[in-house]
């Protein structure tokens, strides 16, 4: 396995296609090809974002890998009828905010791993507050990049602990890497550092139900 | 006692001034100094030009910026602009909205175009207000970087993997544009031009792949400013790629917080001065300590040897970074930036 991601993050980082397929279709196991590809795809991505996180690879390199992963997917996997069993319900947004690439690295790693995330693209605070409402959000990704969206949130937490929902609320973007205790003054329940992250989180607020 | 202009011209040299210099770049800060919004204080060069003075009077930084907002740019391409009240205004929905679009896109011409007019009157008041005594800051955003805003991330990232033709036309169109603009700010005054590439920077696409574009797009580019010039990359990382940096031409490079400032000097080997690299958003909430003690650790790390200016390592501090903390910046600068800097021998 470890020699098989190994080959995996190569040809992800090499942007060759036809390798990723082949070595995704050869890593069949008896859990079916959905399982391999999941645990294949994710240990990939993570070990592809912890090297970003280092200075290693480049962000460009993420999205590729992430886009190549999702081409994958649809490509060699049946469509998904309502996601994996018992996994949370989850949404993610780019808040208060207009750069968007962050939420989609996040959503590239999210599907990849196997999770279905309902996407609300940019939103503001009543906007999402009305949207986590009505699709019984468990967990809320929140990418932002400018230090006022980020402070802003904690304007969503307070409105979402007045309203009563139990939901998660998972943050990420330059704001919070550059400052490691905005997190917690925001009042979100965890940060992810690289887009990768948003998948052990995931698992993490899941119970390890998923 | 050195001017500022020379205590940054022997930075650039690479020599020891009198000083570490400091370029402290609150550039929405000047809005609260005038009582006025932030969309406000950018509708007029004179408030721009009060809001700098005004600035360096208070902290006693060693230059002045005619730099407003990255928006600025895609706005002369016919790009809307979201100002808000509490950072910087953002740039609107993208104005390529496909790859094919950029067959018929018509850069804007810097002599007719409102907002670029205003900045270069901005110029004009500030170098007349600075003399000889501070340098005027000019800037443009890199060719390479500029289609974040003229296209949208994702949408400049698939055109350079999957759309080689197009990106090729967008970077020709872009860098002429980028000429003309630079160039004209160095005729209205300015003394240098900061070249904002944040995307060439290996924090966002592999060095190969920097080699094949948006080094030589800098390469030429840099070629056809007819004045001094640094590199930005915004708070991206750069040690990777400063050999390549110094083939460009620039002067200096900025340093992002995420690298060891000491550790980049020594790779620029005299070749560029480093510019950089506190942390701007950390910065909200320093207190006075922290504040000299993160001034002490990167005038430690960098100054020795000059061909060192201090500065946050994004080049905009934070609407939020309150005065006192820019006050105890700037103190701390004036307290431990003398050169010979002898206490870096013995201290920590």
């Amino acid at each position: 396995m470890p020699h098989t991601v190994g080959l995996l993050i190569d040809a992800l980082l090499a942007l060759d296609r036809s390798r990723v397929r082949r070595i995704l279709l050869e890593a069949g196991s008896p859990d079916g090809l959905e399982a391999a590809f999941e645990e294949l795809m994710t240990t990939a991505l993570e070990e592809i974002g912890a090297e970003w996180e280092k200075g290693r690879v480049a962000l460009s390199q993420i999205y590729m890998a992430g886009r190549i992963c999702e081409e994958a997917i649809d490509e060699l996997l049946p469509p998904r009828e309502g996601g994996r069993h018992g996994a949370p319900r989850l949404a993610i947004a780019t808040f208060d905010d207009y750069h968007m690439l962050g939420k989609r690295l996040v959503y590239s790693m999210l599907r990849a791993a196997g999770y279905q995330v309902f996407d609300y693209g940019r939103a503001e605070l009543e906007s999402l507050l009305f949207r986590v409402r009505e699709d019984r959000v468990d967990i809320l990704l929140l990418s932002v990049l400018m230090l006022p969206a980020a402070l802003h949130i904690a304007d969503l937490r307070r409105r979402i602990d007045q309203a009563g929902l139990k939901l998660k609320v998972i943050v990420g973007g330059a704001p919070f890497r550059f400052d490691a205790t905005l997190w917690r003054e925001v009042g979100a329940d965890a940060m992810g550092r690289t887009a990768s992250d948003a998948i052990t989180l995931v698992r993490r607020f899941s119970g390890g139900i998923a | 006692m050195m001017t500022s202009l020379q205590r940054i011209a022997a930075a650039l040299a690479c020599r020891e001034p009198d000083r570490v210099p400091f370029f402290l770049l609150p550039i929405l800060h000047g809005a609260r100094e005038l009582g006025l919004t932030i969309r406000e204080y950018f509708s007029r060069p004179r408030h721009v030009v009060e809001g700098q003075l005004r600035l360096r009077r208070k902290y006693g930084h060693d230059c002045l910026t005619a730099f407003t907002y990255a928006a600025l740019e895609v706005e002369a391409w016919g790009g809307e602009v979201i100002f808000r009240d509490d950072g910087p205004p953002n740039a609107g929905a993208p104005i390529i909205r496909s790859a094919d679009a950029i067959g018929q896109l018509v850069p804007p011409e810097v002599g007719r175009t409102d907002c670029l007019l205003q900045g270069l009157e901005t110029l004009r008041m500030l170098k007349e207000a600075a003399g000889d005594e501070v340098p005027v800051i000019g800037s443009v955003i890199a060719p390479f970087s500029l289609p974040v805003m003229q296209l949208g991330f994702e949408a400049y990232l698939d055109l350079i993997y999957d759309r080689p033709d197009a990106f090729a036309r967008l970077m020709a169109l872009n860098e002429e544009f980028c000429v003309a603009w630079a160039n004209a700010q160095l005729a209205a005054g300015a003394s240098s031009i900061t070249y904002v590439d944040p995307v060439g920077s290996p924090t966002i696409v592999p060095r190969e792949l920097y080699l094949r574009t948006g080094l030589p797009i800098a390469q030429r580019t840099l070629a056809r400013i007819r004045g001094t010039t640094a590199i930005s990359f915004a708070s991206g990382r750069c040690l990777g790629i400063i050999d390549d940096v110094a083939t460009t031409g620039a002067a200096a490079v900025s340093v992002s917080t995420d690298e060891e400032l000491g550790a980049v000097k020594r790779a620029c080997r005299g070749r560029l001065a480093v510019v950089g690299n506190l942390n701007g958003i950390a910065m909200r909430s320093w207190s006075e300590a922290d504040a000299g003690r993160a001034v002490k650790r990167a005038i430690a790390s960098a100054g020795p040897g000059g061909g060192f200016i201090l500065s946050d390592n994004h080049g905009e501090i934070p609407w939020q970074v309150p005065e006192s903390v820019l006050l105890s910046i700037s103190h701390a600068v004036h307290t431990w930036g003398n050169y010979p800097l002898t206490w870096t021998q013995t201290d920590e």
